[in-house]
């Protein structure tokens, strides 16, 4: 076995007999099946309340009459304002509202309540909106009102350009996977670029580097180190992936509809691997530059903040990213070295990415590795050894072209 | 053939050199002492005939080749800032090193058990490193330099950190390495044990050789024309002394340039001084060190 699989062998064990990395690995699986089983338990054990709450209206126009009852709210009529404030203090109602004369023309209802809030609630307003509808829409067919109160339920079809059914179709399902696989990225790569600073930073405090470098190259440590800890990272993704499979089929009985309209295709696992991979690779060798001139381990962790920021600007514009996978901005992401990996995930459930705009991405990418990797192995050289000090940016710059 | 041959290296951060134009060799199985005050520049002299740092100039042979890939298998280094891993075994902390060294696990286990019997340390072996003691993880550091039988062993500041019962046993060590053919280059502060225990030695002082050569010709270059005498009774003026000085039973005659010790001899003969001790005064190499060290300073 060669110096850098020996390297390798060694990293990646030391890491997955880590605490904090066996805990990390199988929380995300824990975690889902317990929310699973909370979904599937939690509804039985709580019992429906009986108690129905009375809201009150008064009608100034004429129009509206009767009684309904939604959602555990009663609407009840009061003939007029006096009586209906009399009801709220004796708290009989919760809340009323007056439907003033000019209500046809102007669409305002006032509301009154004893409670401190911005709005009513959701449940009243749609109480008093049903309401007022099915008063407005009397005469019609029951369904014709029950449809005015939801006229619309989108079903969205993806096309491809000769017209046939997208293979990959759009939608919550569409979106979720890559939004919660972005997470689990990130976590991923700062966690074992993470576990990369710390080593680092250990093994400088612990003084072994010397005798590790009195064995093999700098470049060799620095190949092993990133190697192993990506591999260590990997298997934690896949483990991910795998138990996300198992629990998908759990869940699908429970929350049958919206785990069905999950996707998990080919091309989404293949890029989610690649970028992870990529991804990782930047960090771990910024991350090896952090933690060979910084002197300790919490002060490689005070700088490591420079590099960590930048990888999370897509998650800052991911409203924009989206509502719109093609705006020149969100392209500029995916370009950028740095925002490229999640700013790819989460639009290969949007949209389809063009195979040029994937190639000059991960290109991009694969230069920014190859030149951080050059540059961290000149400072791994120079200043891998020196100890309690950190290198002022003139002699970090000066070291770049001297090693 | 040497085992080292250092040739005109230099080394400069910026515009300060760090080892400015040294040139030294070792022989096959001697002990060559390293020495120099703090910041002479010789962990980085060391460093790079470890190919762990490059030279701006020069060249480095190891056992007749120029540095290689090769080169770090056929060293042992005890670096002066050392550690191991905590968490691990001594015996797993013995055995990746070695295997990081060529050496595979099986022979490395074996070697390391010899190892560890020698140092009475067998009992440890599955112990963790951060149980040991910082002496016993010295001598594990000693273990895992020589684990793979290098014919080279670099030593930096080896003693240091050591009781005296260890310091011993790594002394012990140290002349079991030469006596099998082993060369060793030590790298300390304390001139006693080079003195004891190096054959030859180089001095460095700000990045610059200063001394070179085998112990007796840097004593000899260095010895006052004086000598050591022990006598009954007082000596009192005698021709040819210009100076007096009592190192407890014994005094020290400093002649002039024109007086020999066996004039004086001669001359204490004359005057019915009863002698019973006379020797050559030869300074310590902790007084040269000084005096070379302090020479530079001014």
């Amino acid at each position: 076995m060669n110096k850098t699989m020996l390297l390798i062998k060694h990293e990646f064990l030391a890491t997955i007999r880590r605490k904090a990395f066996i805990i990390l690995t199988i929380a995300f699986p824990v975690v889902a099946l317990l929310g699973i089983l909370a979904g599937q338990v939690i509804p039985k054990m709580i019992t429906p309340s009986v108690t129905i709450e009375k809201i009150g209206y008064v009608d100034n126009t004429g129009i509206f009459s009767g009684t309904l009852t939604e959602n555990q709210l009663q609407l009840i009529q009061y003939n007029n304002v006096d009586a209906a404030k009399t009801a709220l203090i004796k708290k009989d109602i919760t809340d009323y509202f007056v439907i003033p004369v000019n209500y046809v023309a102007t669409g305002l209802v006032q509301h009154y309540t004893l409670k401190n809030e911005i709005t009513p609630s959701s449940a009243v307003q749609t109480v008093v909106r049903d309401f007022l509808l099915s008063n407005l829409l009397k005469g019609n067919d029951v369904a014709i009102i029950d449809r005015a109160k939801s006229p619309m339920n989108i079903a969205s079809i993806t096309l491809t350009s000769t017209g046939a059914v997208a293979p990959r179709q759009g939608g919550f399902g569409a979106l979720i996977l890559p939004y919660i696989f972005s997470i689990l990225l990130l976590i991923a790569i700062f966690t074992s670029s993470g576990y990369l600073l710390q080593g680092l930073g250990e093994e400088k405090e612990n003084r072994v580097m010397e005798i590790l470098l009195s064995s093999v190259s700098p470049k060799e440590l620095l190949a092993g180190k990133v190697i192993g800890l990506g591999a260590a990272g990997l298997l934690q993704i896949v483990v991910w992936l795998i138990s996300a499979d198992f629990i998908l089929k759990i869940a699908s009985s429970s929350f049958g509809k919206v785990i069905g309209s999950l996707q998990v295709t080919p091309d989404f696992l293949i890029l989610g691997i690649v970028y992870f991979i990529l991804g990782y690779l930047l960090m771990a060798v910024l991350m090896a530059a952090v933690g060979s001139v910084s002197a300790t381990a919490r002060e490689g962790q005070q700088m490591s903040a420079f590099f960590i920021i930048p990888v999370l600007i897509p998650v800052y514009f991911m409203a924009l990213i989206m509502e719109h996978p093609e705006n020149i901005v969100v392209k500029i992401l995916t370009f950028i070295p740095f925002t490229a990996p999640i700013t790819v995930i989460v639009r290969l459930g949007l949209s389809q990415i063009p195979i040029w705009e994937l190639g000059l991405s991960i290109l991009i990418l694969i230069l920014t590795i190859w030149g951080c990797f050059v540059l961290a192995t000149k400072l791994f050289r120079t200043y891998l050894l020196m100890y309690g000090k950190r290198p002022d940016l003139k002699a970090i710059i000066q070291s770049f072209r001297s090693a | 053939m040497y085992s080292v041959e250092v040739n005109k290296i230099l080394k400069a951060y910026g515009t300060r050199a760090v080892v400015n134009d040294v040139s030294f060799s070792v022989n096959r199985g001697e002990i060559f002492g390293l020495i120099g005050p703090n910041g002479a520049g010789k962990t980085t002299t060391i460093r790079m005939m470890m190919d762990i740092i490059k030279p701006d100039s020069g060249d480095i042979k190891i056992m007749g080749e120029k540095l290689n890939d090769g080169s770090k298998n056929k060293i042992g280094y005890l670096p002066e800032e050392r550690g191991l891993y905590k968490k691990m075994s001594v015996m797993d902390t013995i055995i990746y090193f070695a295997s990081l060294k060529g050496v595979d696990n099986q022979l490395a286990r074996k070697r390391g058990e010899v190892l560890l019997k020698r140092a009475d340390m067998l009992q440890h072996q599955n112990k963790k490193i951060e149980e040991l003691s910082r002496g016993m993880g010295q001598i594990i550091q000693v273990i895992v330099t020589i684990i793979h039988e290098p014919d080279l062993v670099v030593l930096d500041e080896p003693f240091s950190g050591l009781d005296p019962v260890n310091t011993q046993l790594l002394k012990d060590m140290i002349r079991e390495l030469k006596n099998g053919g082993k060369t060793i280059i030590m790298s300390t502060h304390l001139m006693n044990d080079i003195e004891e225990l190096s054959d030859r030695l180089l001095m460095i002082n700000k990045g610059r050789e200063v001394l070179y050569g085998s112990l007796a010709e840097v004593k000899s270059k260095y010895r006052n024309n004086a000598v050591l005498v022990e006598c009954v009774g007082e000596i009192g003026n005698i021709e040819g002394v210009t100076e007096q000085r009592r190192h407890n039973s014994a005094i020290e005659l400093v002649l002039d340039g024109k007086t020999t010790p066996q004039m004086l001899l001669e001359r204490l003969v004359a005057k019915h001084i009863v002698v019973n001790r006379f020797e050559l005064a030869t300074p310590s190499l902790t007084e040269i060190f000084i005096k070379v060290a302090g020479d530079e300073h001014e």
